[in-house]
């Protein structure tokens, strides 16, 4: 008889305080005034902190609920923590975008939150069911978010084509997990990497198969090349504060559930998984490098190296170590700091409508606008891996872990193809600072709120870059007990 | 007396299937879709979970159907005129879904063959296991499905209100 018990709901409150500022944010909105939306804005902002606050209620409590089909590790924790961050950065970066494209109504807050609970429940379930309905919640929420920008061509257009391909790929995770319970008979994470375990390593067909097909729903969230197409536009299309949310936050999710999923439970059959990683980091890290090279549109370059960036990741995954795990972990988080950062700061620069995308909107911004071009500058030194700025750990933890694995090919792929993204980094600094010219962009000073935002990323990404320990140990304590077991796969 | 109804049904879900796909006036599609339900009702019950069953036709086949059948009138959708379809997709795409189809058919025959399908109802599938293990083992995605309704609801209040 299994009852249900108070202690399982602590270890998912951090999801049902987000659920409920969601609903609260639904209920009030009818009773405020168009121009007052932006109080809902902050109700939500409070949501997000108190929802830390559990957080680290939970972390006191850890354990398995519900049956198991949940668990609070230090593994979900963490990843909570990074949502959090992400919704926060976003929706302060959100408020003043609303109100001056005239789109400023109370369910973009409860969606952003309703999204960051599908993404906590990703990263905390264990049950392949939970999983998928924490995938649909994020996905659900991010497409409409996508097409939020409801009068504009582009905006529907991205929410269509995410919505129509993201459907797709969910029905191809969810054949995969059809295809695992038949196999095994269970959906739940431990169970399945126990009997996967007795019966021995290399596993059947029949399980490679469900283990591609697995992959492919998750490669898309994450977009790894072959399953990328769809970023481009939809970043381009989506208000970009929306770009900024999905571009990191389901991200994220879908990352911590693969390494749940390939490195947790499916662990006995991890030289399938291992060269399905291998083959799709590089494919991704050359596809999303090389495309980035040919955009002159500023949302466009993001979302290439947006790809590329899950190409880098998917390298540290596949070194499968305890190592590998804690760097990924780390390098999400910077990920997090500087992507978000990017893309909140293109929406002031765009001026209303997004109007100034171009790479050549940008001449000489470093002079009229000195604030604005060293912030973005110093998020263009991160992505590319500049030393000192927490990109360069990131990659470097990533990089070490890959070859205390001795992956040495994907290495050097994954070195030479970062030395490429330096070139579309770059052009965009030089073109703010070393161009004469008048800059398209607006000069209106930039809100508190947006401030407030972009001061977290960059010093984020310094004390990051300068001081990794303080994260990455972290990172570590998060990654030994759940995958010690992952030395052993190869 | 369970293998030929088996192959007879799902003969019959996979033939309806394709008429879904490859039927030009929408309604055909929607109709084709009802076979491809009730067919699956069938091997539900071979199956032993008879509760799951009655569901599949009284939820998916009635009502969700009639909602579909309603959306196809209401939009007034004719038939569909072909598309110029992009040179990747008419060149690679028939070829890959085929390799792809073999694959799992391959797989699926080599990993299935010789054992005994089907074997009936060996445990309870009424209402009363159902409910026991919805409300006990699986409550928390039971609940939380209703967090994805929401979210479902409001996006398609935010999508196709005319004034928000």
């Amino acid at each position: 008889m299994i009852t249900v018990q108070a202690s399982d709901f602590i270890r998912i409150l951090p999801q049902e305080i987000l659920s409920a500022f969601a609903i609260l944010v639904m209920v009030f909105e009818p009773f405020l005034p168009s121009s007052r939306k932006v109080v809902l804005g902050w109700f939500s902002l409070l949501g997000v902190v108190a929802a830390g606050a559990a957080a680290v209620r939970t972390s006191y409590s850890l354990g398995p609920a519900f049956n198991a089909s949940i668990a609070a590790d230090p593994f979900s924790i963490y990843f909570i923590a990074l949502f959090l961050l992400v919704a926060a950065l976003c929706l302060l970066g959100s408020f003043n975008y609303l109100q001056r494209d005239n789109i400023n109504h109370g369910e973009f807050y409860a969606l952003i939150l309703m999204g960051t609970v599908g993404m906590c429940f990703m990263a905390a379930s264990t049950e392949l069911i939970m999983i998928f309905l924490g995938l649909e919640i994020s996905s659900l929420s991010t497409y409409v978010l996508a097409g939020f920008k409801r009068h504009d061509g582009l905006s529907n257009e991205a929410s269509l084509k995410y919505f129509l391909l993201g459907s797709f790929a969910t029905a191809f995770f969810l054949y995969g997990i059809a295809f695992v319970y038949g196999l095994t008979g269970t959906t739940n994470l431990m169970t399945l990497s126990e009997r996967l375990s007795r019966t021995g390593t290399g596993g059947t067909p029949l399980l490679w198969v469900a283990i591609v097909l697995m992959f492919i729903g998750l490669g898309f969230k994450v977009s790894t090349a072959p399953f990328h197409v769809w970023t481009p536009d939809v970043y381009q299309g989506a208000p970009a504060p929306v770009t900024a949310f999905l571009s990191v936050g389901p991200k994220a999710a879908a990352f911590a559930v693969i390494l749940r999923i390939f490195l947790g439970a499916f662990h006995a059959v991890g030289s399938v998984s291992f060269q399905m990683l291998w083959l799709s980091a590089i494919l991704t890290m050359v596809v999303g490098n090389l495309a980035a090279l040919w955009q002159s549109n500023v949302k466009r370059l993001l979302a290439y190296s947006a790809i590329a960036h899950a190409g880098y990741v998917l390298v540290g995954i596949a070194a499968g170590s305890a190592e590998g795990v804690s760097a990924v972990l780390f390098y999400l988080t910077v990920y997090a700091l500087m992507n978000v950062g990017a893309f909140i700061l293109i929406a002031p620069i765009a001026g209303t409508g997004e109007r100034a995308l171009r790479v050549e909107d940008y001449t000489g911004l470093g002079y009229t606008r000195p604030g604005v071009a060293a912030c973005l500058t110093v998020f263009m030194l991160s992505l590319g891996g500049i030393p000192t700025t927490a990109g360069f750990l990131g990659k470097f933890y990533l990089f070490r872990a890959a070859i205390h694995a001795h992956l040495i090919g994907l290495v050097i792929v994954a070195v030479l193809t970062s030395v490429v993204s330096v070139y579309y980094y770059l052009r965009l600094v030089v073109v703010m600072y070393m161009r004469e010219g008048q800059p398209q962009a607006t000069s209106e000073p930039l809100p508190l709120a947006l401030r407030v935002a972009l001061a977290t990323s960059v010093i984020g990404i310094f004390v990051l870059g300068l001081f990794p320990l303080l994260l990455k140990k972290k990172g570590e304590a998060e990654a030994s007990p759940r995958h010690t077991k992952l030395a052993q796969v190869r | 007396m369970i293998a030929p109804l088996f192959y007879i049904f799902a003969g019959l879900a996979i033939v309806a299937a394709l008429s879904v796909v490859l039927q030009r006036t929408p309604v055909y599609s929607a109709l084709s879709l009802i076979l491809v339900l009730c067919s699956l009702a069938v091997i539900y019950l071979l199956l032993g979970a008879q509760f799951l069953a009655v569901i599949q036709v009284i939820v998916y086949a009635g009502a969700i159907m009639v909602l579909f059948v309603f959306v196809i009138m209401l939009l007034n959708a004719r038939q569909e005129s072909p598309t110029d379809h992009s040179l990747f997709a008419r060149r690679l795409g028939l070829p890959l879904l085929a390799v792809f189809l073999a694959e799992v058919i391959f797989v699926v025959v080599g990993h299935f063959s010789g054992t005994v399908f089907a074997a009936g109802a060996t445990f309870d599938g009424g209402p009363g296991a159902v409910g026991g293990l919805l409300f006990r083992n699986y409550v928390l995605p039971f609940e939380v499905t209703s967090i994805l309704i929401l979210v479902a609801v409001m996006g398609a209040v935010v999508l196709a209100k005319k004034q928000l």
